[in-house]
């Protein structure tokens, strides 16, 4: 076999070192789970898992449904979830659904109205809230029960201390900060000016009790390392990012009402990757599409638990 | 290529990068503008570094806490690059930041000249591993673009990193950032300087060469075995981080010295390979089933690494608290975690002030040191000169990895013939037809050697005997080996000369290897062949979990333990304690 199966290109190095750190988090974290979002960069990191261990995934996954994702993202993560036999858990913030206290709800009430949410205090309560309640046990999770199909109430109250999340340095300002072994203390809290040192792959592996931690093996990655990716490794992603005949598709996947789609021709990965490498996206931020981001939005959201 | 930005603080790094950035077209559409209407809304003046500096209190105070992430691309080639804050407080963060890179660009201050920080960053990327640098003499324009001054710099600061034998960088550019001169467009205020670009400089950096060509080095990370997935393979699965390996090589592994054979290479959605290099996060099933785990060091059979339980470093101290001699910390270096202690310190370097040394008996917060490290146990491992990815470790003093250092060279310690013998023996043990994996399985435990240790009366014999019984009584299989046993068969026809202490130690130690490789808990007391020395021990059973039980009534011993009793507590409690140890090391399952 020649020397050119063992070099590797910048898609295999970004891959590598991945696995790399997938394989740490589930080393030192007995309770340690993959947040999936259903989106590209999430799909990504769940076929790393799968390099990472061989084909497996040995931990579970954590889809937290605000109930406002597109129909497709559904049916997509559960056929996946039965097709790779994923232990497949999903949180919800159910209260303030069945109280309609969300932006959708409420955005035809006037300004100022004191029922009226906006879409950062919604993301609050049905991203950040429904996580962190999640991921501590506190709030009941489903589980995919793989020989029905059915979710089920989950039995294993026990909080979740190791997080993989598919965070990309180059998604915006914040992000591009992390580490790839990120501790937030018992209240979820990011302190930004007190993260751990990282000397070369020695990452933060001992913690107080209380301590749980997100560990990101995308941060090196780029929209287009993902696609590219993508491309690659033959992963199936969500139709709803290419364009099925109407001139738009979505850039980014988020809940419905936020999510606006971009004008693009793009009807597969080929044209997506040409498309952000020379097109018409090269130069234009991706969570453009976005609206509740804001100035500090998102940085806000982050010192308190949102991905 | 991940470039680092560094240098002392306000010395205009993140206004380099934002140059960087905005001059090779790297900026998302309207970023330029959004900023520049900010500062006009704000009355501040518009700052290239306001494109880096994302979070608020960094805008509000104009520096940068934390290394951010970048990407822009030349026509050669994509970039990373790390913006490294300046800031003392903030050091963890720029050699988070440095550790990675590949290549790195220090800011110096045209006005100020070399500080502090250009000083000590420059000696921790020689540290990092760094070897492609360019410094850029920032702010030029601040000195009237003065030939002098720039050369004065490049002297001074090429100076200051010969004495420390630190980095040689390959070139020096005098630019500035704040009008774009030298960095993407050259100056044509400073026609005196012929030299490339900042982006010609990093663009000309070689790609670091594939470490293929060095000796076969792979940290096992884990042992993986899905069996309730339907899946059959042990694979040993890590990250090669020297040399290739193929199907069918003989391969050692250290410190255990085991050997087994390549039978194939494992990956998920790939072509299948019977050949496999440095970077691969890959995983390995062997000819033989062998008991290996995370931490050892896999190599081929001529070449393979040091180990001990001594060596030489060079390293930085971060931690809030010092490092002191006597006190034990935790290393880790590739994928092997040990205690260890600082044997000696050989010097405390002040690496912001030339190199200048400290007399001092500690190791303080944001020091440089030379030290002679001692682990418990041996562990495996490389020099840096002979491989840079296992030849580097961090220390963990609480739950903070509070220093990170380079292993310069080994020193001998007093079981160098030990683990000699060692080798030589586990390299040709006959074996049986039942192997280490099928004796766990039966047992439902792997072997391990509990010592008792402790001055004559204070109880060894009791627990030892309890812990045997009680272990027995939940299914294990266990023994009890008395120094005295050994002494009187063993040990019969050795005559009391001065050496015999060694003897009597490596003959017990010898006998402990028998019955491990029998599958047993083997529960231990030493004084009859006077306190054992543990490090002589384990040297002979590098294969083999110890535990060392330390009975001390003075309660004034700080000798390095798994665990450390009085005297006094009742043997069923010690028994618990111990129980869960056996747990927590994975030796009961």
């Amino acid at each position: 076999m020649g020397s050119s199966t063992i070099i590797m290109d910048n898609l295999d190095q970004l891959e590598q070192q991945s696995v790399y750190i997938m394989r740490e988090a589930f080393r030192h974290f007995e309770r340690l789970c993959m947040l999936w979002s259903i989106g590209k960069d999430s799909t990504v990191l769940l076929w790393l898992a799968r390099k990472a261990f061989f084909g497996h995934v040995p931990f579970p996954l954590v889809h937290i449904d605000t109930s406002y994702k597109l129909p497709e993202m559904i049916l997509y993560r559960d056929r996946l979830a039965m097709e790779y036999k994923l232990t497949m858990v999903v949180g919800q913030n159910k209260d303030i659904l069945s109280q309609g206290k969300t932006f959708p709800n409420t955005q035809h009430l006037p300004e100022g109205h004191p029922d009226k949410i906006s879409r950062v205090q919604c993301c609050g309560f049905l991203k950040k809230d429904a996580l962190t309640h999640t991921l501590n046990g506190t709030w009941p999770r489903e589980k995919l029960n793989l020989k029905t199909g059915k979710y089920e109430q989950d039995p294993d109250k026990a909080p979740y201390h190791g997080v993989i999340v598919g965070a990309r340095a180059d998604e915006e300002g914040s992000r591009s900060k992390e580490r790839y072994f990120s501790p937030r203390d018992k209240n979820n809290l990011w302190d930004v000016g007190e993260q751990p040192p990282e000397f070369w792959n020695q990452f933060k592996t001992d913690f107080a009790p209380g301590t749980h931690v997100r560990i990101h093996p995308l941060l090196d990655w780029t929209e287009l390392h993902i696609w590219e990716y993508i491309k690659r490794e033959k992963i199936p992603t969500v139709s709803l990012y290419y364009d099925q005949g109407q001139g738009t598709r979505y850039r980014s996947l988020g809940c419905g009402p936020c999510q606006a789609p971009i004008q693009s021709t793009a009807k597969n990965v080929d044209d997506i990757i040409e498309e952000l490498k020379s097109g018409k996206l090269k130069n234009i931020a991706e969570r453009s599409g976005r609206l509740q981001d804001g100035k500090h939005g998102l940085e806000e959201l982050r010192k308190e638990g949102y991905m | 290529m991940n470039i680092v930005i560094v240098g002392h603080v306000d010395h205009g790094k993140s206004t380099v990068v934002g140059r960087l950035l905005a001059d090779t077209h790297s900026l998302p559409e309207g970023k330029l503008e959004a900023v520049r209407k900010e500062c006009e809304r704000t009355g501040k003046p518009f700052e290239y570094a306001f494109l880096l500096d994302a979070l608020t209190d960094e805008q509000d105070q104009g520096i940068t806490i934390d290394t951010a992430r970048c990407f822009f691309k030349t026509a050669k080639r994509d970039y990373i690059i790390i913006d490294a804050p300046g800031h003392i407080e903030f050091l963890k963060n720029m050699i988070s930041g440095a550790a990675r890179a590949e290549a790195a660009a220090l800011v110096i201050d045209a006005k100020e000249g070399v500080r502090e920080n250009s000083r000590r960053h420059g000696y921790i990327l020689s540290m990092l591993g760094i070897k492609q640098v360019v410094v850029c003499v920032n702010k030029m324009d601040l000195v009237e673009r003065s030939q002098e001054v720039f050369d004065k710099i490049e002297k001074e600061y090429r100076e200051f990193l010969n004495n420390i034998g630190a980095v040689n960088p390959k070139q020096f550019v005098p630019i500035s950032a704040l009008h774009g001169e030298n960095i993407y467009d050259r100056s044509k205020k400073m026609s005196w300087y012929q030299g490339p670009t900042l982006l010609e400089c990093l663009d000309d950096f070689p790609k670091a060469p594939p470490l293929t060509d060095r000796n076969f080095r792979m940290p096992v990370q884990a042992v993986y075995k899905f069996t309730n997935h339907g899946d059959d393979r042990r694979i040993i699965a890590g990250r090669i981080e020297a040399g290739t390996a193929k199907v069918g090589d003989k391969v050692l592994f250290h410190p255990s010295n085991k050997i087994s054979t390549i039978k194939s290479i494992e990956g998920f959605n790939s072509t299948p390979r019977s050949e496999i290099g440095a970077g691969w996060s890959t995983g390995f099933t062997l000819s033989e089933e062998i008991y290996v785990t995370r931490g050892e060091l896999m190599s081929h059979e001529t070449q393979p690494p040091q180990v001990g339980t001594r060596f030489r470093a060079n390293l930085i101290w971060l931690g809030k608290k010092p490092f002191v001699p006597g006190q034990d910390y935790k290393l880790k270096i590739h994928t092997q975690s040990q205690p260890v202690r600082i044997h000696k310190i050989n010097k405390v370097i002040d690496a912001s002030e030339a190199g200048r040394t400290l007399d001092k008996d500690h190791v303080s917060r944001h020091d440089v040191a030379d030290v002679v490290l001692e682990t418990r146990q041996a562990i495996a491992f490389d020099v840096i000169s002979e491989s840079e990815t296992t030849g580097r470790f961090v220390i963990v003093d609480g739950y903070d990895i509070a220093g990170g250092g380079i292993i310069i060279n080994a020193v001998q310690d007093n079981q160098e013939n030990l683990r000699a013998e060692a080798r030589l023996r586990d390299f040709n043990w006959i074996k049986g037809g039942v192997s280490q994996s099928e004796r766990a399985q039966k047992y439902r435990h792997n072997p391990a050697l509990i010592m008792f240790i402790g001055k004559p009366g204070v109880g060894k014999h009791k627990y030892a005997r309890t812990i045997e019984k009680s272990l027995f009584g939940k299914g294990c299989s266990s023994y009890m080996l008395d120094g005295t046993n050994v002494l009187l068969g063993v040990d019969a026809d050795l005559v009391w000369v001065e050496s015999t202490q060694q003897e009597l130690v490596r003959r017990f130690a010898e006998v402990a290897h028998i019955l491990l490789d029998s599958g047993q808990i083997v529960v231990s007391t030493t004084n009859a062949i006077g306190l054992a020395d543990i490090a002589a021990v384990q040297a002979l059973i590098p294969d083999f979990q110890i535990l060392v039980i330390d009975i001390d009534p003075s309660g004034k011993n700080i000798e390095s333990c798994d665990m450390r009793l009085n005297g006094q507590e009742k043997e069923s409690d010690v028994f618990e304690q111990i129980y869960s140890l056996l747990k927590k090391k994975n030796i009961i399952n």
